[in-house]
């Protein structure tokens, strides 16, 4: 239990809370800190948390109980437990409750690989831990964030939020629109309290200084309502900072925006590959894209056919410190690009972490290798195949793999595997590797094959890999042919008359990732609002003053004035300091009387008179009534 | 790009060298006073309670506003009525009970205002702490200098410089509020800070990778690490808040305090109190931190989410604090549920530096390790 409930539990006095000091809580904002759990749909506003509110205050024993037992006694049949269901998934204890599960259930998504962006190693995975990696998979533990748990999470969530949001709203927009809360009995009792007096001989009657007061709230921000002026006690209601709830509202309901628009990019985005050798035309086209991956509602006609052609890549690696010597530090490439066929060309550079804009998609620089171009001559001098050959990625320095196939080869179709290192070393032990990412020492090594590739069935083939198992090895490491070493220029005679090979000089290649995602620019609208309304939300003070006024027999005028914070608040005091200052200097009170909180007349007094406060009030008052309300959060009685 | 100047870099390091020491000096004065003030606190107590004992036989217990009953004051605040919720925030009264109550002078009072009573040691400590953050500011500066760029590339300059806001956000915070008894905890966690960076993480200065060079490194990481440093201070807070609010009700309940050297913190709730509003600035900040950094990973990857490892964590830690808010507007999650929940975000954070930076791997595996 915390110290708050305690403190609540322990107060001898009935209707301590904030709202608790408002009759009857007869205003409409007064579901408000209970309109989670109090404004349901359909339910009369304000009526449930009212009663509820009041068992507690009262001391009863279990508010919970209560609230338990006003939920489930009427057994309403059906409808009676969907209400109830309702309420319970609306109350801010399962938005509480759903959040901590949110962020428990993100965390096996870091833990695991996940299929969307790793579908080999999650392959990988499943075969390296036959024990349970197959019933981590049924768990959904390798797509956690699409899994059916944790969307169920989200969405219990955000049907949660909706709930709480709506009624908050109606109520919201009623209390923005209704007058001040009546002023309380006892304004003695508010967190905030304190007493003027206006001498008799400043001639400022009850009326005339209630005028007064509700003139400078009125220029203070607040709404103001006077009421009972010609009265004996006139009095004064105010209220500011509607902006709060509005700032919470508008957080809430930002947090959907971004959900959906989340969606939205999923449902009409696309998103795909290509890999570009310098010299090498990008078409934005479906056949254009190496690897293509498109939402659930892309049509093929939502592709502009733009074209992107790389003129040039230049790396710059790093050649100044000792610790990363030879790493990258700039990556650059120069590209001509043409918004549509017949538009004019354009020169541009596409940089990481700066990408190119064209047609509504995004093109980003994700990755980059040597290409060696290379010659291959089949057994009858023709040539069988020509160009550059993309080598993946494997080590340092860009020591890379490559694989050609040559199915245009007569007689037999022939295929080559091997090894690309731009500065080719070998160790004593025959072990090659690059000791540099630049051209220093370019080197091709490979093993060459012949036989049937099977690339006539039409079944796809991943292009850097090769299935050796139907094709005869001619040069390898382990026969008497050897491997074939070749360097920029060379050219290596297959053994048998089966043609040449030929290594003509190095090209780069950039991969380049082609995003369009439509709901982007509402997610990041939706986020900015989020932030402006937690911002306001956090920042803004909801209170309320009350300014009540009499005349004593001697003719003086006594004020009183209360004030009460909705919400956090922790500068209450400096607020009632800064009225309690305006007020003085509105009558050319004395400075004695202007001294903040802590003087004589602060002390709370239970005053049926205005005025009597003041009379009354000493530091060894033991006041009787003295009622901490808790100013600070009048909101922990939020909750059912 | 600037050329890389490997001088400053070493007397960067120097100066790091250095800082760590002036704080394992004030770390030493920081614990010097707790210590010492605790014994004083004790002596004004038991006179205190003499007095509170006879002051009880004239006016019932808790009906007098601010009833100098010092001891009954500090250590049941919560639970004793009246004059614990007098230490409310916004609540005037705090400022009467809290200021007429003999020998609160020495602690931190419920609003956590300076009050008149001097604490030599604090003040050599806050002194030697200024001392320190300026050589680490050198030190920061020199390394920036050295690398041509911000100082947050590594994991090596993510400690040091965070290390260093840690410190710099305690001494303005201090300006403040008298929040001095975080002295040990915050100084001592800086030193663990630098020590760490130097032993397990160092790098020389050195050029960044171009997915780094970017000015959304500028925003978003200084951002991260502000919003850290704020966490740092909620954490140490939660946890003297678990600690202070189970001293007080061994106390309430009739025990004696075992946990004398707790007497130089607040209350339970004025920890409490505090925490959140600092709580609630990190929050934003945070929240800025995993917007810029969405906006970010658009321009560097092509999506601005996709539940890379440090997204998750981000992410999970968001969500943690989100709680932590609800927590506070939830009955029955106030106090030290709420205390733990924030305790949990912390090391979220410390966990989504270290472990996550190390050890899994992902598009954020920049720790230059
Ligand atoms: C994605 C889920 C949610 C997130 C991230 C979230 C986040 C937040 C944050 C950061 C605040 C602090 C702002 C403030 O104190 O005014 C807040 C306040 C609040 N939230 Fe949520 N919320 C979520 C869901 C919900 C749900 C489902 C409910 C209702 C059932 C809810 C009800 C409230 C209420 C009543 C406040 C005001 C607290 C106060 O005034 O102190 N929230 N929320």
């Amino acid at each position: 239990m915390s110290e708050r409930v305690n403190v609540e539990k322990k107060s001898p006095v009935p209707g301590n809370t904030p709202d608790g000091t408002e009759p009857e809580g007869t205003e409409p904002g007064g579901t408000e800190p209970g309109g989670k759990s109090g404004a349901r749909p359909g339910g009369k506003s304000g009526a449930r948390p009212g009663g509820k509110r009041g068992v507690k205050s009262a001391g009863d024993a279990s508010p919970v109980a209560a609230a338990k037992a006003e939920a489930v006694l009427p057994a309403l049949g059906p409808m009676g437990m969907l209400r109830w269901a309702w309420t319970q998934l609306t109350s801010m204890r399962t938005a509480l409750f759903l959040l901590l599960m949110l962020a428990v259930a993100a965390v096996p998504g870091s833990l695991f690989p996940q299929r969307p962006t790793n579908p080999s190693v999650v392959t990988q995975y499943i075969k390296d831990h036959p024990d349970y990696g197959k019933i981590l998979d049924s768990l959904q533990l390798y797509d956690v964030y699409s899994s059916a748990w944790f969307s169920a999470i989200y969405i219990l969530l955000f049907v949660s939020l909706i709930g709480c949001v709506v009624p908050r709203a109606i109520a919201h927009y009623k209390a923005m629109r209704s007058q001040p809360p009546r002023t309380p009995a006892r304004l003695s009792r508010l967190p905030e309290y304190g007493t003027l007096v206006i001498p008799a001989d400043a001639g400022i009657p009850a009326s005339g200084a209630i005028t007064d007061a509700a003139a400078l709230l009125k220029k203070r921000g607040y709404r103001v309502d006077v009421r009972d002026h010609d009265g004996a006690r006139p009095s004064v209601g105010a209220e500011r900072g509607f902006l709060r709830e509005v700032g919470n509202l508008v957080f809430h309901t930002s947090l959907i925006g971004v959900l959906v628009s989340v969606a939205v990019g999923g449902l009409f985005g696309y998103s795909g590959q290509r890999i570009l050798v310098e010299g090498d035309t990008f078409v934005n086209t479906l056949v254009g894209y190496d690897q293509f991956t498109p939402g659930t509602n892309f049509q093929s006609s939502q592709l502009q056919p733009y074209s992107v052609q790389l003129d040039k890549f230049q790396i710059t690696f790093d050649r100044e410190s000792k610790g990363k010597f030879g790493q990258p530090i700039d990556f650059k490439a120069d590209v001509t690009t043409k918004e549509t066929p017949d538009a004019p060309a354009k020169k541009e550079v596409l940089k990481v972490n700066d990408p190119l804009s064209l047609g509504g998609t995004s093109l980003y620089l994700t990755g980059n290798g040597y290409a060696p171009v290379v010659t291959v001559r089949d057994g009858a001098g023709n040539i069988a195949m020509q160009g550059p050959v993309v080598a993946k990625l494997q080590g340092d320095n860009y020591y890379s793999s490559v694989v050609i196939k040559v199915p245009d080869a007569k007689p037999e179709q022939l295929a080559f595997a091997g090894f690309f290192l731009p500065t080719a070393f070998v160790t004593d032990k025959g072990v090659s590797f690059s000791g540099d990412p630049e051209l220093i020492n370019p080197q091709l090594t490979l093993n060459s094959y012949y036989g049937d590739l099977g690339l006539n069935d039409g079944s796809p083939q991943n292009v850097f890999e090769l299935d050796v198992k139907k094709l005869t090895p001619l040069n390898a490491r382990n026969l008497e042919t050897k491997g074939i070493v070749l360097t920029p220029g060379t050219t290596h005679t297959l053994p048998d008359g089966k043609g040449t090979i030929s290594f003509d000089g190095v090209k780069r290649y950039v991969g380049v990732d082609i995003h369009h995602n439509p709901g982007q620019l509402y997610a990041l609208i939706f986020a900015l609002l989020a932030v402006a309304g937690l911002v306001t939300s956090l920042y803004v003070n909801r209170r309320r003053v009350w300014v009540r006024t009499g005349t004593h027999a001697d003719g003086r005028t006594m004020v009183e004035y209360g004030l009460l914070a909705r919400g956090e608040d922790h500068r209450l005091a400096s607020e009632a300091s800064a009225v309690r200052k305006l007020l003085a200097g509105a009558w050319d009170l004395d400075d004695s009387q202007s001294a903040p909180s802590g003087g004589v007349d602060n002390d709370r007094a239970d005053t049926t008179l205005p005025g009597a406060g003041a009379e009354q009030a000493s530091p060894d008052h033991p006041a009787a009534d003295f009622i901490q309300s808790t100013a600070g959060s009048s909101e922990p009685k939020k909750d059912q | 790009m600037f050329p890389i100047n490997e001088t400053m870099g070493q007397y960067s390091e120097l100066f790091m060298l250095l800082a760590a020491g002036t704080y394992t000096v004030a770390f030493i004065a920081f614990a010097w006073d707790l210590a010492k003030s605790s014994k004083m606190l004790r002596a004004v107590d038991l006179r205190a309670a003499e007095l509170a004992a006879a002051e009880a036989a004239r006016v019932p217990v808790g009906a007098g506003v601010g009833a100098s009953s010092a001891a009954v004051d500090r250590a049941d605040s919560d639970v004793a009525g009246p004059v614990g919720r007098a230490e409310r925030p916004s609540s005037s009264v705090a400022h009467t009970a809290t200021g007429n109550a003999a020998g609160i002078g020495q602690t931190a009072d419920g609003a956590m205002r300076y009050s008149a009573e001097r604490r030599a040691p604090a003040r050599v400590a806050v002194a030697l702490t200024v001392l320190g953050v300026a050589i680490h500011a050198a030190g920061v500066i020199t390394r920036a200098i050295g690398s041509g760029r911000v100082p947050w590339g590594n994991m090596y300059e993510f400690l040091t410089t965070g290390a260093f806001v840690v410190v710099a956000v305690f001494l303005v915070v201090l300006i403040k509020r008298d929040l001095r008894f975080l002295g040990t905890f915050v100084v001592g966690l800086a030193i663990i800070m630098l020590v760490a960076a130097s032993v397990a993480y160092w790098t020389p200065v050195g050029h960044l990778v171009p997915a780094l060079q970017s000015y959304w490194l500028i925003i978003h990481v200084s951002i991260a690490v502000m919003s850290s440093a704020l966490f740092t201070l909620t954490f140490a807070m939660s946890a003297l808040q678990l600690v202070q609010s189970h001293r007080q009700k061994a106390i309430a309940a009739g025990g004696s305090d075992k946990l004398g050297f707790m007497r130089l913190v607040p209350s339970a709730l004025s920890l409490e109190n505090l925490s959140y509003r600092i709580n609630a600035i990190a929050f934003v900040g945070w929240t800025f931190t995993l917007m810029f950094g969405a906006i970010w990973a658009e321009k560097a990857w092509g999506r601005f989410w996709g539940w890379d490892t440090k997204e998750v964590w981000t992410f999970v830690i968001w969500v943690v604090y989100a709680g932590y808010l609800h927590a506070r507007a939830t009955r029955g999650w106030t106090g030290t549920r709420a205390a733990w929940l924030s305790i949990v975000g912390y090391l979220c954070v410390v966990f989504n530096f270290t472990i996550v930076n190390q050890f899994f791997n992902g598009l954020h595996s920049y720790s230059g390790l």
